[in-house]
């Protein structure tokens, strides 16, 4: 039985799924992470703590799905990336896996004790579930741009011949540096309309207006580093859009500024490095002008924009080697059969509009701003 | 390939895995449980059920927090130190795993936050919902994670494809009705529903031993006894024995647990104890019982239960008819048009996982000695003095456990919370649930070797290329990131249930905590 849509449009569809449910990780999460990043600098005494805590408290499990799910989906449509990059990146996931199993402990256990040396402790596990993350993606995104050492056999093992320090060379950084900046402005500018006005907010605005100016900085630093520092990879000779998912069946290259071909093809694509642009722009406008919805919506805007810049510059290639171009991963070739491909998207269809529906009820009944006062008198806050 | 890297892999799965599961069915059976007190409470609105729920949910938190956290290894640990099995088998085994996290993490996660935070922002039915919420969600999970998992043990619906040299799906309805995936899921939630409740009837004894908090004590023992009584029965009669007549790999591991060398007359009777040798390849001083075994897993009087040797022999047979599909697709590979090479792949395509037992001691199956099939074929015995030792605790305990739970119910049913050589024994009860769970999952897991997926991949194929120093890397740092959030867990357990259903604004009412509250009717 073939399924009813075309295996070309079904690897388009996940393709384009796979940047849905980063954007959706970065936009939700994104804030949970910016949030407990800032806790130690934009609250000062217990009481303040518990607020930024508490801000997020109630739905930063939910939100942390997206990253599980974004796992589950990888290896679901996109095994051969699955298998590859987590063991490629096998210290550096292990890094960011520590640092996130620190969160759930951290917000649920750090309340249960009154001692300040107990709760000063936790505070610092949450920066470092915070920003350990935030960096250690950044680091990994910088790296699938410049290419993954890694090869595969004949048998399609993979072979990985970089180290954990390998990974940080000064674009990763940027990289790096760029994604720590967009979620610290995304986790200000939540914290701008989920924080009563008073000096917490205040000192999240300080920081979020830093943020948004390093947000463009950076972005523009790194687009100047792609078309100068030569990065890109090109597909050689013909593709077979309906092919067996075989990197031997492609041949691939490294060709220096290939990530900047897809917008002389299509120049509409040129809408995303904009928006990478003026979705910070306009967060630092919401937040001088103390207009805290335009900060989220351009906080959220910008982290669209950097994201999908991403994904649509790098097009077809969603993984490729360094050491043996022909071993890299792109969208014709490393995708799950077309029959799996099928049946997820319905089960994404059918599920997701649930999830987001149940979501935003959840994020409905709990509106409104944090309080001190809400603080020290709601018995069920953390 | 290293066999270090193999053996530190599976130590790794192991321990996370493992150390995750304590966690997991207490969450799934404490989540049930605070439904069944909120519907007490939403019914008959009496303050005390709302006292109860919160403070078992108290407990659900602190659990609940470490099972999210170290379920986040889980999801990645595939492709971190299981490279090869995840592209080997991601086109099948990647979807539930994405399902789980659609249908389940979402619901569980996004709930859980205003079950705790919702109280005064919810009315009563709608908080009930939202806690109903939370346990469909983690049980949910349960049925996709053991959809997963029941595939690795019994792999329906899927072929090899030698184009992409890897498992696809062919028939997607199989594998999510796979049957041992089925028992799987009933007999796994029931675990978890009976470790819940001993540690509610434990803790509850406890507060009856030293006279405080009696009158949750006395509601959350009910609750407990009756909702474990039911759980007892189900782990025991649907235990999922019912899947092991499927498959010859599925009949090896009842052949092991059972140290049963040699195929019987029908029906077959079952060890009780004795003490397996796999040299002798015989089990020592057994004590039989006539007939048992072949009813238990045949349901039939005539059904065989085949022994050890004669699983043995078939394997050989796989093997080299594994070899022909593994030579076909070797030649596939140089040419995919060759169509004697396809359809020689055809005849023996369900064979080809047989061949690559044999990467064990040759690079090249089809160059293997007769001497090599032959260990090769051996190597599908899991390890039998294990399994059947681990087998007879947990089945012993699980029998234990029906025992325990119908004391509990008559004892509540009479109101007699005042038997002291019960309370005593139900405190010392409260770990042996997670003695049967693990032991369980080393039972399952353990009896699926040599296998990564039955009769597909072999473990030792299914590793990733990594370094000894990387995985004892990650081994030390989650142990001691496990060990030390164990103590803290612990702790903070401790200290809530000695602080016991008071809430935190509130000063506990001296040393009447029981005062105000409606007595039960028979008091």
């Amino acid at each position: 039985m073939a399924p009813p849509i075309d295996y070309e449009i079904l690897r388009l569809i996940w393709w384009a799924l796979l940047g849905v449910l980063l954007i959706g990780f970065a936009l939700t999460d994104g804030f949970d992470l910016g949030t407990t990043a800032l806790l130690p600098f934009v609250a000062k005494d217990d009481a303040e703590r518990r607020m930024v805590i508490n801000s997020i408290g109630a739905t930063w499990e939910g939100n942390q799905v997206w990253f599980i799910l974004g796992g589950g989906a990888i290896f679901a449509a996109w095994p051969f990336v699955y298998a590859v990059s987590f063991s490629g990146f096998y210290l550096a996931m292990f890094l960011v896996l520590s640092a996130l199993i620190l969160r759930p402990v951290g917000f649920k256990y750090r309340s249960k004790k009154t001692d300040p040396v107990w709760r000063a402790r936790w505070d610092w596990a949450l920066f470092i579930g915070g920003f350990v993350p935030a960096l250690v993606f950044g680091v990994a995104v910088g790296n699938v741009l410049t290419g993954i050492p890694f090869r595969l056999d004949g048998d399609l093992r993979a072979f990985y011949e970089g180290s954990l320090l390998g990974l940080f060379h000064p674009f990763s950084l940027l990289a790096g540096l760029l994604s720590v900046a967009m979620l610290v402005l995304h986790g200000a500018s939540w914290l701008a309309i989920k924080i009563e006005r008073g000096p917490v907010h205040d000192r999240a605005a300080r920081f979020g207006r830093i943020a948004a100016i390093a947000s463009i900085a950076l972005f523009a630093l790194g687009g100047l580093f792609v078309w100068k520092g030569g990065l890109g990879f090109r597909i050689e000779g013909l593709v077979d859009p309906h092919g067996p998912s075989n990197p031997h069946f492609t041949q691939s290259v490294a060709v220096g500024g290939a990530w900047l071909d897809n917008y002389a093809r299509h120049p509409w694509m040129i809408l995303a490095p904009l928006l990478g642009f003026l979705g910070p722009a306009l967060a630092l406008l919401g937040i001088i002008r103390a207009k805290e919805a335009l900060a989220f919506g351009g906080s959220s805007l910008g982290a669209v924009g950097i994201i999908s810049t991403v994904g649509l510059s790098m097009f077809p290639f969603i993984l490729p080697s360094s050491i043996d171009p022909a071993s890299s991963l792109t969208v014709w070739n490393a995708s799950s059969s077309h029959v799996t491909l099928f049946i997820m998207l319905v089960a994404t269809a059918l599920l997701l509009p649930v999830v987001l529906l149940y979501t935003a009820w959840v994020y409905k009944v709990l509106f409104g701003r944090v309080t001190r006062e809400q603080v020290g008198s709601n018995p069920d806050f953390y | 390939m290293d066999m270090a890297v193999i053996e530190l892999s599976r130590l790794q799965f192991a321990l996370t895995a493992l150390y995750h599961f304590l966690f997991v069915p207490l969450t799934l059976g404490l989540s049930f449980l605070l439904v069944i007190m909120e519907s007490i409470y939403v019914m008959t609105g009496r303050e005390i059920w709302r006292t109860i729920t919160r403070f078992w949910g108290k407990l659900f938190g602190i659990n609940f927090a470490l099972g999210v956290a170290t379920g986040i290894t889980m999801e990645f640990q595939f492709g971190m130190n299981w490279s090869y099995y995840s592209h080997y088998v991601g086109d099948i085994f990647g979807a539930p795993l994405a399902i789980e996290g659609l249908m389940a993490f979402f619901l569980e996660a996004t709930f859980v936050g205003l079950m705790f935070f919702g109280w005064d922002k919810l009315s009563k039915p709608v908080h009930l919902l939202v806690t109903f919420m939370v346990a469909l969600g983690t049980n949910l999970s349960a049925l996709w994670i053991l959809v997963a998992n029941g595939w690795m043990q019994h792999p329906v619906g899927s072929r090899f494809n030698p184009e992409t040299m890897r498992m696809e799906v062919n028939d997607f309805m199989a594998v999510l009705f796979n049957p041992v995936a089925q028992a799987k899921f009933v007999h796994t939630v029931s675990a978890g529903y009976v470790c819940a409740s001993v540690f509610v009837l434990g803790i509850s004894s406890w507060y009856l031993l030293r006279g405080k908090w009696t009158a949750v004590a006395k509601r959350s023992f009910t609750v407990a006894a009756a909702f474990g009584l039911a759980s007892s029965l189900s782990v025991v009669v649907l235990g999922d024995e019912s899947g092991y007549a499927l498959t010859d790999n599925q009949k090896m591991k009842l052949a092991a647990l059972e140290a049963m060398w040699h195929t019987e007359p029908a029906p077959a009777g079952i060890t009780v104890i004795g003490f397996p040798s796999v040299a002798d390849r015989t089990t020592h001083f057994e004590i039989k019982l006539p007939y048992l075994l072949g009813l238990i897993s045949t349901r039939s009087l005539t059904g065989e239960v085949t022994g050890i040797e004669e699983l043995v022999q078939k394997a050989g047979v796989h093997i080299v008819s594994g070899i022909e599909a593994y030579d076909a697709v070797e030649k596939l590979k140089m040419d995919r048009n060759d169509m004697a090479a396809r359809e020689q792949f055809e005849r023996h395509k369900s064979d080809l996982g047989h061949a690559l037992l044999l990467k064990r001691y040759v690079e090249d199956p089809r160059t293997a000695t007769p001497e090599q099939i032959a260990q090769a074929a051996w190597d599908t015995v899991p390890n039998v003095p294990v399994m059947f030792w681990i087998f007879r605790v947990m089945a012993g305990l699980g029998f234990f456990f029906i025992a325990f739970f119908g004391v509990a119910f008559f004892l509540a049913t009479v109101r007699r919370f005042d038997s002291r050589p019960f309370l005593k024994t139900a405190l010392w009860v409260i770990p042996l649930p997670w003695v049967a769970i693990e032991f369980g999952w080393l039972l399952a897991e353990i009896g699926r070797q040599p296998w990564a997926i039955d009769g597909v991949l072999p473990t030792f194929l299914g590793a990733s290329s990594l370094t000894v120093a990387q995985i004892w890397t990650t081994i030390a740092g989650f142990t001691i990131l496990y060990g030390a959030l164990a103590v803290i867990e612990v702790r903070l357990m401790l200290a809530a249930i000695r602080k016991g259903p008071v809430e935190e604004h509130e000063i506990p009412a001296g040393e009447g905590p029981d005062e105000g509250y409606a007595p039960l009717p028979a008091e």
